[in-house]
């Protein structure tokens, strides 16, 4: 088999049809007799309802249907913990999820009220006016201190206090490793709220077929099989009744796989009792506060060192914000936890968290997944650390690398798919070389820096390290059928949110299959192609369902051959199979068209031998016994204007080991985009609330989003370190540009004002000219 | 609210339409709902992010802040309207496709437009130039700076194809 696409730059089979508009987005399903729904929300944070006013808003013309809590009958149920807490003894977890439409007692600005179904959307957000709600207010603790001092309003009042979950990993003696350490150093960090604003915002489709018994959705969801499994046991439906189709999805970063929105039950719902299709579409505005947040956690952190800088222990204690309701388990900060220990070799770590309940909207994953904040812990201590002894900052990283034989390397506590958190392979050192040599650290730390600030520049240079467990279980499947007309149908169970699948997993088959990658129609997100899957999250769809559609090619490539053996009668390895055919080696005119091929495995007529299976076709399901890790490292030149405190990018470098690659193109655009999400994280991005819970900055004027101007050009190399976990060596990549961009603006900045010397440190994300000037003291 | 209807003729892509809306329809429903063309998206209805932006006589504009009774009488061209008619890509969609300037496409319509006006005024763009036209349309997913390639790169082409 020779590789012409594996690995290659191959330009997007999706492209197309995305450039001249003619790719189906959800809102641009439009069905005959579509109804619009919009929903009444709430403005407040903490409040009960005492009663709730239909009346004008149902003699509306064009109004359909309203609904509330009330109305929902049996469908009205707290949703799915959709990711249970980690199997471990100690672990403290209190299941609050929430329902569809608020019942009683509302916890967070958004939670929504009343569902409107109109003639259009326009009629529908009119109704949404004619809603007269009677709220009693009640206190509200709408930040993490806030909620954990004792005698802090409860969200939930059957718990005793705002406790939603606690942890405690730890691994060897962290007491002893401080006791014998030469410095220990601790800091409190802090790590505020931020959401993913895709471009699309979500929506939902739902078209109730009575004839045809069936149901057919088509959301912007990231997890389509799970959301059909849910929508059957909710609508009480059998899983063959419910089709989802996750259709082209305009970003997706994490949020859109949450199950369930409340409007994914009663876009549904509604569809079915009213018996025509619905639509709803979520605004800007509803984004902001009815899409999930990430991020806002406190770290109490230290750090243990000998006097060469080598680490001998790490002890955090953290609080995170789970929001007003906990669906997702620990996931975040599990991932937090557990990214803390970077690339370095921690010989012991005592990291406990507790989650807290706030009147804010839910915090769910979104690209990083916790990751950056465990990060950024890590990092920060290492360059407190670094100062502190006078080591330079790229020096007392490269210092506690894992050495490149110590790998699997086991860290012995558990990661968020529940497996032992075990890197399966990196090499750290040459990563951190290559990065250095790219930015130039040492000629700038030299010669640059000082001649620049002689000039009056305010100029300075960072350097940050990371991994990424990628690639986790449990599984996902691929179907690949060649067709009769020689084309090959490629279907998995994962959504696609922009990620290149139609490409980059179409290029895993066609070298196997011997056909263009032109001629792989990919099919991702349609539960009625594929039947089962977990989604796609956590930078695994190229590791475990691309692993999983090398297998299914295999083996489709074996029928293929065997197949043909059997029409020219003569011995598989004979036999050459390229360009969509196959052909008997060296023997001119004797070949046949792969299309041919699958009708003669398809016979219409006659008997079969026993075991006989129909058509050129495989199935396979992959899932690993844990996760890949991918590793990189970020550096960055920043000046600074003393003036404003506005920073300018200067040079950016990326160096990044996602094991082998499959499409050069498609990692560098992940990694970019990444980079861009982290540079907002850093310094543009932040939800603003005040103490009553209201969101002050809800728009995308006041939500700044980085555009061309703030996000600079990066030069990007790989290293490449092939995992042993899937035979292509594959690692994920989606996640690893917007790991580590927090620290790297901390240090660059720090250096940039010397702020060392003047005694103040950066520990906190997002920063910001206006929060720099605070920090800085106001002058 | 009245929902009284108005006509409003337009032409859109280069074919006459007419059609009957409410006065406060935007021109962004209008395209997308009434009229088929869902290739201009919505991201923000408030004139920031830029993904509804279609060429008003020839000029970019947000779909989005424009009422679409205030479009009769003016041209329309949409993200429909940029490929020749058999569906070969122009050359700033080819150079997109080239460079991988789109991941999930959603902004991408928005910024096909803006670029293709700006590379009509600019035909020899420096990456400064073009990031300034970009940064009015927002983009999540690439870090835009395979948007800037393909940009440079169109506008390359275009200048070695004259």
């Amino acid at each position: 088999m020779t590789t012409r696409f594996f690995g290659a730059p191959i330009t997007r089979n999706e492209d197309p049809r995305l450039l001249t508009g003619q790719a189906l987005f959800v809102d641009d399903v439009e069905l005959a007799g579509l109804l619009h729904a919009a929903l009444l929300r709430s403005p407040l944070a903490h409040a009960r309802i005492r009663s709730i006013d239909l009346a004008a808003a149902r003699a509306r013309p064009g109004v359909v249907a309203i609904y509330t809590a009330e109305d929902l009958g049996a469908v009205w149920k707290p949703g799915p913990l959709v990711v249970p807490p980690p199997p471990l003894e100690q672990v403290v977890y209190h299941t609050r999820t929430q329902g569809p439409l608020v019942k009683h007692k509302i916890r967070h600005v958004g939670e929504p009220i009343a569902f409107v179904v109109a003639e259009s959307r326009a009629i529908a957000e009119d109704a949404l006016d004619d809603i007269v709600v009677d709220y009693e207010p009640l206190p509200v603790a709408a930040d993490l201190l806030t909620a954990a001092a004792p005698g802090a309003p409860r969200v939930h009042d059957d718990l005793p206090d705002n406790v939603a979950a606690q942890l405690r990993q730890t691994k060897g003696d962290y007491a002893a490793a401080a006791t014998r350490a030469a410095l220990v150093i601790k800091r409190r960090f802090r790590y505020d709220r931020g959401c993913s604003s895709p471009i699309e915002t979500r929506g939902v489709v739902a078209e109730w077929n009575a004839k045809a018994d069936r149901l057919t959705v088509w959301d912007t969801t990231q997890a389509p099989v799970f959301l059909r499994n849910g929508l059957a046991g909710v609508l009480g439906l059998s899983e063959r009744q419910v089709r989802v189709i996750a259709p082209f999805i305009g970003g997706g970063f994490g949020p859109k796989i949450v199950m369930f929105y409340p409007e994914e039950i009663l876009v549904p719902w509604a569809a079915m009792r009213l018996e025509r299709p619905v639509k709803w579409i979520e605004d800007r505005s509803e984004h902001f506060v009815a899409t999930t947040h990430e991020r806002d956690q406190i770290h109490d952190a230290e750090i243990a060192l000998a006097p060469d800088g080598r680490i001998l222990g790490v002890k955090d204690v953290f609080l995170h914000d789970m929001g007003a309701y906990d669906p997702y388990g620990l996931t975040i900060p599990l991932n937090s936890q557990c990214t803390l220990l970077g690339p370095y070799a921690i010989p012991s770590y005592d990291s406990s968290f507790t989650c807290y309940f706030t009147h804010k909207p839910i915090v769910t994953p979104y690209r990083g997944a916790g990751r950056q904040h465990g990060v950024f812990v890590i990092e920060r201590l290492l360059d407190l650390a670094a100062q502190a002894l006078g080591i330079d900052r790229a020096e007392i990283r490269r210092r506690n690398f894992i050495a490149p034989d110590a790998f699997p390397h086991d860290n012995e506590i558990m990661f968020q798919d529940f497996a032992a958190l075990k890197y399966d392979s990196g090499n750290y050192a040459p990563m951190l070389d290559k990065l250095l040599e790219m930015i130039g650290y040492d000629a700038f730390l030299k010669d640059e820096q000082p001649t620049l600030r002689a000039a009056g520049k305010h100029v300075g240079i960072a350097v940050v390290c990371y991994v990424e467990g990628t690639g986790i279980g449990p599984y996902e499947g691929a179907k690949i059928q060649v067709q009769s007309s020689g084309r090959v149908s490629l279907a998995t169970g994962t959504g696609t949110q922009g990620q290149g699948h139609y490409t980059s997993f179409a290029q895993i088959a066609a070298d196997q299959l011997g056909v263009d990658v032109r001629d792989i129609d990919v099919v991702t997100g349609d539960t009625d192609q594929f039947y089962w899957g977990a989604g796609t999250f956590a930078s695994r769809g190229a590791v475990v369902a691309g692993t999983a559609i090398d297998q299914a090619a295999k083996v489709v490539r074996q029928k293929i051959l065997r197949t043909a053996a059997e029409h020219f009668e003569c011995a598989e390895q004979d036999l050459v199979l390229e360009n969509g055919a196959v052909a008997v080696n060296g023997v001119p005119g004797k070949s046949i068209a792969l299309g041919a091929l699958a009708g003669l495995a398809n016979p219409m007529r006659g008997a079969v031998a026993a075991g006989t299976e129909p058509g050129l076709e495989a199935t396979s399901y992959f899932g690993p016994p844990y996760g890949a890790t991918a590793s990189g490292a970020h550096a960055m030149i920043v000046e600074v204007d003393p003036e404003t405190l506005m920073l300018t990018i200067k040079k950016y470098v990326v160096v990044h080991d996602c094991g082998t690659i499959i499409n050069p193109l498609i990692v560098a655009g992940q990694v970019q985009g990444g980079v861009a999400q982290g540079i907002g994280n850093a310094f543009y991005e932040q939800l603003v609330f005040d103490a009553e819970g209201q969101l002050l900055n809800g728009t995308l004027a006041d939500y700044l989003l980085p555009s061309a101007l703030e996000v600079p050009r990066m030069e990007l190399a790989h290293t490449v370190t092939p995992s042993p976990l899937n035979p292509l060596g594959i690692k994920g990549v989606g996640e690893a540009g917007a790991i580590p961009v927090g620290p790297l603006f901390a240090q660059a900045i720090e250096n940039a004002l010397d702020l060392p010397a003047k005694g103040i440190e950066l520990l906190e994300i997002p920063l910001s000219p206006n929060r720099l000037w605070q920090l800085l003291g106001g002058s | 609210m009245s929902a009284t209807r108005h006509r409003v003729s337009l032409t859109v892509n280069g074919a006459p339409r007419t059609t009957e809306i409410e006065a406060r329809a935007l021109l962004s429903d209008v395209l997308r709902h009434e009229l088929g063309l869902s290739g201009t998206h919505v991201g923000c209805e408030q004139g920031v992010c830029g993904a509804c932006t279609v060429l008003f006589d020839g000029l970019p504009v947000r779909a989005c802040l424009m009422l679409a009774v205030q479009a009769t009488g003016h041209a329309i061209t949409t993200v429909e309207g940029l490929a020749g008619a058999d569906g070969t890509l122009d050359g700033l969609q080819t150079a997109f496709r080239d460079t991988h300037a789109l991941q999930c496409g959603y902004c991408t319509p928005g910024i096909l437009i803006t670029m293709r006006a700006f590379l009509d005024e600019h035909p020899a763009p420096s990456e400064a130039e073009i990031r300034e036209a970009l940064s009015g349309n927002l983009c999540r997913c690439t870090g835009y700076q395979h948007i800037v390639d393909a940009v440079l790169l169109a506008a390359a082409r275009r200048r070695a194809a004259a």
